[in-house]
């Protein structure tokens, strides 16, 4: 429970160390480096864009080899994969690769080349098959395509419209022409795109036959070549093979490289850190012969890194507190139960400048709230033995998966706790199979009650909960208070709210009213009556006078004090909100005895079986994955609105420090 | 088979109607959302289907009323109880809240699910504050279940 100590870290060092400094740094990965520093006449920053764009240049190569590697030897992939985590590397392997990436290189342009190939080669066979498409036609002309004529006459190859006939073609010349002779027309063939025809003329006539085909819509063919149609068509298909055969080869060579594949993830990596590293160094600081480092780092690292710098460089390593106008990053740093929470916490917002940090209450809330949502035995151990199984498989998981599926163990369990305290086993299965199955009804009874007999009574303790987990809230606000030594804020903001809400309620528990809902009265001694009347009373006194007093004009701090009184709406609709855990936990229950009576419909007999064992996988399946999101959504709810409501606003910015952030593999150093 | 059941029997189904047709309304205009998001980028699919889902669950609310009442009624079990017009009427009543709550509700959580995909877009790792949004409207749903379900308990049926 416990925001880390924050210190800044001021580093001056000679110009000519500065690659190695930061490498050092990168590698130890402890600090975060401010990139806001102002130029001025001393102090330049430099320009490293172009080593950097050569760097993500490369990083981009070798994501592309990789992407066609995918394509051509295919690395089965599943969706447990993602939990893996990134593969080890040992540093000396790095090392090994570092010195050798010229050779890395090679292969990924190869590969990049290769497949470049590949697309030209794909891209010639279609243009050949075009070409073959548009020679069909003429595959019954046996003369070569570029046949010009005899000593005597012109040969014309053209296309006109579809669906004509020589006639039709005769007639057309003879109406245009009517006076010249000695021609012959032959139509190829016709299909419904168009005609393809073979025209032979005298040289004289030739010219006047072919403006009259034209005015016909004639186009004359378009392609040149000393064979005929068929054989023009071989050849193209003889190149296809060809090409075919090619990408054939070239697609092996580059699965040959399939065995490469971690090398150059490795490889991609390795750029990766070095685009890195000249990014933070075109943000730092530069004089003639020193640089300028500054940054964040954690206080247990501090005394470390400051001994591993000053021990390899020539440096001034300078730690300081940090400074009250400036904002510190947040690293949170809680025990294992508490830090399963850290994501919840983390999707509402860190803690933000001197606030704590909630994790380890919200979490325990969190897991009761989320048990008392789902509530049924069966499905919070299938939960829990999911989880535990897949955190046990992979035990080199991201580590913010990790806790999350951490977190939803400790719901499972809390899940498992509620089914059994309210007898949900998958809602009322074995109520059912037993009744519809043995004949013989047999029911677990709950071990405290069955919501769905008494809603009433749940509906009393949601509110409740919902009670206890808001002034959780209030606690810590008053916690935080303390802690800042806002004294005058503990006894104006926190106490009177507790006496007042306190008391409220009080007065409320002996009414017919809430003897009606809880279905149970109270009778309160005179005492406790009296009590409960002086603490809503002296609460809501402290309220109207204390809570405007940041302002002066006593009407306007009164006025305020009222108004603040207004918040009580407000704490109602708070608490009323916790009835969605009544809601959501017969919600579960209801739809799980659907289920069960819709797969006992058939009846007991061999085929009624199956369906019920068809309608119980699909149908508590179905539940089991609504009614978690409902309680997730809804748990999370709680604790951003309700309770985080009460004292805690977030807005902290993680602690980001500069080091080795890889895609695909883990560099780890050898032990 | 009395008045009393036809209306009963109407209540519940009411339930299930309006309630449904909020929710195939919420979760068809933010499927429409999630489907453009996932088609530029596939690795949120996880993170829209979430959102997709948020205003399912007036559906489930309504079928589960639905449910309660015609267990009431007695038409499951196969011998639907003679109800007369006054419970009838109540059931009917009881009904109500979560299918006209659900209905409108559903259709507006859908619409606030559309925007909070355009936040997980923009800013994936918002996506705790841009779940909460849709959430928020699913607060009416839960308060009007939570009064049908008390109320259709709670009526008499002889």
């Amino acid at each position: 429970m416990a925001v880390l100590s924050m210190k800044k870290i001021n580093i001056c060092a000679m110009k000519k160390d500065r690659k190695a400094v930061l490498e050092e740094l990168q590698s130890l990965g402890a600090v975060e480096i401010q990139t806001d520093g102002v130029e001025d006449d001393v102090f330049k920053k430099m320009n490293t864009a172009t080593q950097r764009g050569k760097y993500e240049k490369r990083v981009a190569n070798a994501d592309r080899a990789l992407e066609i590697l995918q394509q051509y030897a295919p690395e089965s992939t599943s969706m447990l994969d993602s939990l893996k985590g990134r593969r080890e590397v040992k540093n000396i392997n790095y090392v090994q690769l570092v010195e050798d990436r010229r050779r890395y290189n090679g292969i990924v342009k190869n590969i990049i080349d290769k497949d470049k190939e590949i697309s030209n080669l794909n891209s010639a066979i279609s243009k050949s098959e075009l070409s073959i498409e548009s020679l069909r036609p003429w595959v019954d002309m046996d003369i070569p395509i570029n046949t010009s004529g005899t000593k005597h006459t012109d040969v014309i190859l053209g296309s006109m419209a579809p669906g004509l006939t020589e006639d039709m073609i005769r007639e057309m010349i003879s109406s245009r022409q009517p006076d010249i002779q000695g021609y012959d027309v032959k139509v190829i063939s016709t299909d419904k795109d168009q005609t393809c025809i073979f025209v032979i003329a005298l040289k004289n006539i030739s010219g006047k036959v072919e403006e009259a085909l034209r005015s016909e819509g004639f186009t004359r063919m378009s392609f040149f070549s000393k064979r005929t149609p068929k054989d023009k068509i071989e050849k193209y298909r003889r190149e296809i093979s060809e090409y075919k055969q090619n990408i054939q080869s070239l697609s092996d060579e580059i699965s040959s490289y399939a065995d490469n594949r971690e090398d150059i993830k490795l490889l991609s990596d390795y750029y990766r850190i070095r685009a890195d590293k000249y990014q933070v160094l075109g943000e730092l600081l530069q004089s003639k012969s020193t640089f300028v480092i500054t940054g964040y780092i954690l206080e247990q690292d501090s005394a470390k890194v400051e001994k591993i710098l000053n021990e390899r460089f020539s440096l001034m390593v300078e730690i300081t507190d940090v400074p009250q106008e400036e904002t510190a990053p947040v690293k949170l740093h809680n025990k294992k139960v508490f830090a399963s929470a850290e994501g919840v916490l983390n999707s509402f917002g860190l803690p933000g400048k001197g606030e704590m940090d909630p994790t380890a209450p919200m979490s325990l809330f969190y897991i009761f709230l989320f048990g008392l949502m789902l509530s049924d035995a069966a499905y919070g151990l299938i939960i829990f033995l999911a989880c535990a199984i897949i955190l046990k498989k992979f035990p080199k998981m991201d580590e913010a998966l990790a806790k999350s599926i951490r977190l939803f163990m400790y719901c499972g369990i809390s899940t498992l706790v509620w089914g059994v305290l309210f007898g949900g086993y998958f809602g009322d299965l074995i109520t059912v199979v037993s009744r519809v199955f043995f004949h013989h009804e047999v029911t677990i009874k709950p071990l405290w009650f069955a919501p769905l007999d008494d809603p009433m009574r749940l509906l009393v303790f949601s509110l409740l909960f919902g009670l206890i987990h808001l002034f959780g809230g209030l606690a810590l606000k008053g916690y935080m208070c303390l802690k800042k030594k806002d004294f005058v804020g503990f006894f104006a903001d926190v106490i009177p709210w507790f006496l007042l809400i306190g008391g409220l309620v009080l007065m409320l528990m002996p009414t017919e009213l809430f003897a009606s809902i809880a279905q149970t009265s109270f009778n309160f001694p005179g005492w406790l009556k009296t009590t409960s009347y002086a603490m809503a009373i002296v609460g809501a006194a402290v309220i109207v006078v204390m809570s405007g007093r940041s302002h002066k004009n006593p009407a306007l701090r009164l006025a305020l004090g009222l108004y603040d009184i207004y918040n009580l709406t407000g704490w109602l609709s708070d608490l009323l909100s916790y009835s969605r855990l009544l809601a959501l936990g017969l919600a579960t229950g209801v739809i799980a005895q659907v289920v069960n009576q819709m797969g006992s419909m058939v009846g007991d007999s061999v085929f009624g079986v199956i369906v019920f064992i068809l309608v119980f996988i699909i149908g508590h399946t179905f539940n089991l994955a609504i009614n978690m999101l409902g309680a997730y959504v809804h748990t999370c709810r709680l604790q951003y609105v309700e309770f985080f409501g009460k004292f805690y606003e977030g807005g902290g910015i993680a602690f980001n420090p500069f080091r080795e952030k890889t895609k695909y593999v883990d560099i780890v150093d050898q032990k | 088979m009395t008045m009393g059941t036809v209306l009963a029997l109407t209540g519940a189904a009411l339930a299930v109607i309006l309630a449904g047709m909020g929710s195939a309304y919420g979760v068809g205009v933010a499927g429409q959302a999630a489907s453009g998001v996932v088609s530029e980028d596939p690795s949120k699919f996880a993170k829209v289907l979430i959102m997709q889902l948020l205003p399912g669950t007036q559906g489930i609310y309504g079928l589960l009323v639905g449910f309660i009442a015609l267990s009431k009624i007695g038409l499951l079990s196969g011998s639907p109880a003679e109800l007369s017009l006054n419970t009838g009427l109540m059931i009917l009543a009881a009904c109500l809240p979560i299918g006209i709550v659900g209905l409108v509700s559903g259709m507006h959580q859908g619409k606030t699910a559309v925007s909070a995909i355009g936040i997980i877009v923009k800013k994936p790792d918002q996506f705790g504050k841009a779940m909460l949004f849709p959430a928020m409207v699913e607060t009416y749903a839960i308060l009007a279940l939570l009064v049908s379900i008390l109320a259709v308990n709670g009526v008499p049926v002889n």
